[in-house]
């Protein structure tokens, strides 16, 4: 009897403990990357690091401004053609699909989630980049993008994003009360103008966290982005010129931080930015999230 | 009226449009490495490990210490992995700690799991560094730890969320303590999330390249201890595209293509395992 006390007692606490570590994780990752940036904080002023272009780790520069831009745009892009795309084909899937193709789509869309991301990489860098290169850039008037472009890394983000927005916005049309279709249905409107004037409102909460999760997957990808988008530190004069994004740049750099101290604490600062970045998108995307599950309880 | 049903029809093509879009790009992707890849793939290659002269394209290699790597690196961080998710699941229950509680550790979880991997990365990456240790297979293997934690943890307590009260409630009416309860009916009853769980969190570390690309370094060895550097099949891709020669790069497919069977196979597993699994579970 002591025994299985004694067992209890010893069990719990060590989930206890457990359990408070990864609570804590989060603040130790956030610990870690503030002290470590703080030496190229101290070194070179915030605003230095953040508005200036020039990105030259060999004579100590470290702009971050074209950088922060090319993110802006890449992940700007990626949304905009995944999001109308996720949202059809969520509206499709729920709506219109007859049960047997919503049996064959959604481990589809699971096996597009569970894909790594350097295979998507890999595969830009074999179907994309020659399609950048020499059909679409012409098309906008590039004559000379190298195919490594801004533009193609936006799309191979898009498609990495279809399936968490979809599932997500899946989820949010499936809890909405079949009694409002209904009712929308039973006064005359068409099933698109349900899913415009009823859905859509109806699990807004829903969609919008997925974007911002959307947001925040895209935001941070590294390895299919750095494989694609050129690699140039430089603010991107156009769609189709060659860029970088915050993820990206450690990927590229992280080579010589052994021999670069600086390079290694700006390289974290640039990881504190896109945790903090990341991390807000998550914290507004979960607890919209958390608002729109409880909203039809 | 003209209008409203042709604002449907519209919208029903384009629908059908971004369907085949998404569809479309799972079978490009799927086809393209597939096609790139089975073409050129030998026995060579998978049983031989990787040298200079592989990566210059002079024949000869292949990518076995990659496939060891990966493995090295991906089973050990799972089961690390997994015995702290589980200890956390269970803890998320009603009978240890109060909801509230429990609600923001979700919380927490859910924004570790939207934490790109690239910052798993560089914290280990900074924790080596501080450490005065070099890259190895150690940091690695936390990387993944990290990475795969909230992964691991939230399917668990998903599926232990859906034990019913009445089961606990007999085991505790025959007087067996929390932990037991716990270790032996909650766990047994929660078993297909837990295997699902598991090898999903084994899929996401065996594909992920950001967080062990700042900490494992490189080699052409299968990795003899903790401390030694070692290849894995991600950072091989990076590495075999980087190089300047198209034939080196058309290797690159080659080691994609065995890390999508991979990938694919641990999803298959995963299906019939839970499948199976449900043998335990009372309904």
């Amino acid at each position: 009897m002591e025994n299985r006390k004694l067992r209890d007692l010893i069990g719990t606490k060590l989930m206890l403990v457990i359990t408070i570590f990864i609570a804590f994780l989060f603040f130790l990752i956030l610990f870690t990357l503030l002290t470590g940036s703080l030496y190229i904080i101290q070194d070179q002023s915030i605003t230095e690091l953040l508005f200036s272009s020039t990105w030259k780790p060999r004579s100590g520069e470290f702009g971050l401004l074209g950088v922060i831009i090319g993110t802006i745009i890449v992940t700007s892009i990626a949304m905009i053609i995944a999001v109308p795309i996720s949202l059809l084909t969520a509206v499709y899937i729920v709506e219109y699909a007859p049960k047997k193709v919503r049996q064959i789509i959604r481990p589809f869309i699971d096996v597009l989630a569970g894909v790594p991301s350097v295979v998507y990489g890999l595969c830009a860098f074999i179907v994309f980049v020659p399609l950048v290169r020499d059909v679409i850039a012409p098309f906008f008037g590039e004559l000379n993008s190298s195919g490594f472009s801004i533009f193609t890394a936006s799309l191979i983000l898009s498609i990495m994003v279809f399936p968490i927005i979809i599932s997500l916005c899946v989820e949010s049309f499936n809890a909405i009360p079949i009694e409002l279709k209904e009712a929308s249905l039973s006064v005359g409107a068409t099933k698109w103008e349900t899913v415009k004037k009823v859905i859509f409102r109806a699990s807004g909460p829903g969609v919008i966290s997925a974007i911002l999760l959307g947001f925040g997957r895209a935001f941070g990808e590294t390895i299919a982005v750095s494989m694609v988008i050129g690699n140039q530190e430089k603010i991107p004069s156009s769609l189709f010129s060659q860029g970088q994004t915050l993820a990206s740049i450690i990927a590229q750099n992280y080579i010589d931080v052994m021999s670069l101290p600086r390079l290694e604490s700006a390289l974290i600062f640039v990881g504190l930015i896109l945790f903090i970045v990341v991390l807000i998108f998550n914290i507004l995307g979960f607890l919209v999230l958390k608002r729109a599950r409880s909203r039809w309880n | 009226m003209n209008r409203r049903f042709l604002e449907e029809k519209i919208f029903k093509i384009l629908m059908i449009f971004s369907i085949f879009i998404v569809v479309g790009s799972l079978i490009l992707i799927f086809s393209v490495i597939v096609f790139n890849g089975a073409s050129s793939i030998s026995l060579d290659m998978l049983t031989q490990t990787s040298s200079p002269r592989f990566y210059l394209g002079k024949g000869g290699g292949g990518m076995l210490n990659a496939i060891v790597g990966s493995l090295l690196l991906a089973l050990p961080a799972t089961a690390m992995a997994f015995l702290i998710g589980i200890c956390i699941a269970l803890f998320l229950q009603r009978d240890f700690i109060h909801p509230t509680i429990s609600n923001f550790i979700r919380l927490c979880l859910d924004i570790l799991w939207g934490v790109p991997s690239i910052i798993y990365g560089i914290f280990c990456m900074t924790i080596m560094i501080a450490f005065g240790m070099s890259t190895s297979l150690l940091f690695g293997i936390i990387a993944l730890t990290l990475l795969e934690i909230p992964i691991i943890t939230r399917s668990i307590d998903e599926s232990i969320k859906m034990v019913p009260l009445g089961l606990k409630e007999s085991a505790y009416s025959l007087g067996s303590t929390k932990f037991e309860t716990a270790i032996k009916v909650v766990r047994r009853q929660a078993l297909p999330g837990i295997v699902a769980g598991i090898l999903l969190g084994l899929g996401r570390g065996i594909g992920d390249a950001a967080s062990i690309l700042l900490t494992v370094g490189d080699s052409n060895f299968i990795p003899d201890s903790l401390y030694d550097s070692t290849a894995a099949l991600p950072t091989m891709i990076l590495n075999l595209l980087s190089m300047p020669d198209p034939n080196v790069q058309s290797k690159a497919y080659v080691v994609a293509f065995v890390l999508l069977i991979i990938v694919l196979a641990i999803s298959i597993i995963s299906r019939s395992l839970s499948k199976k699994s449900t043998k335990y579970v009372i309904k």
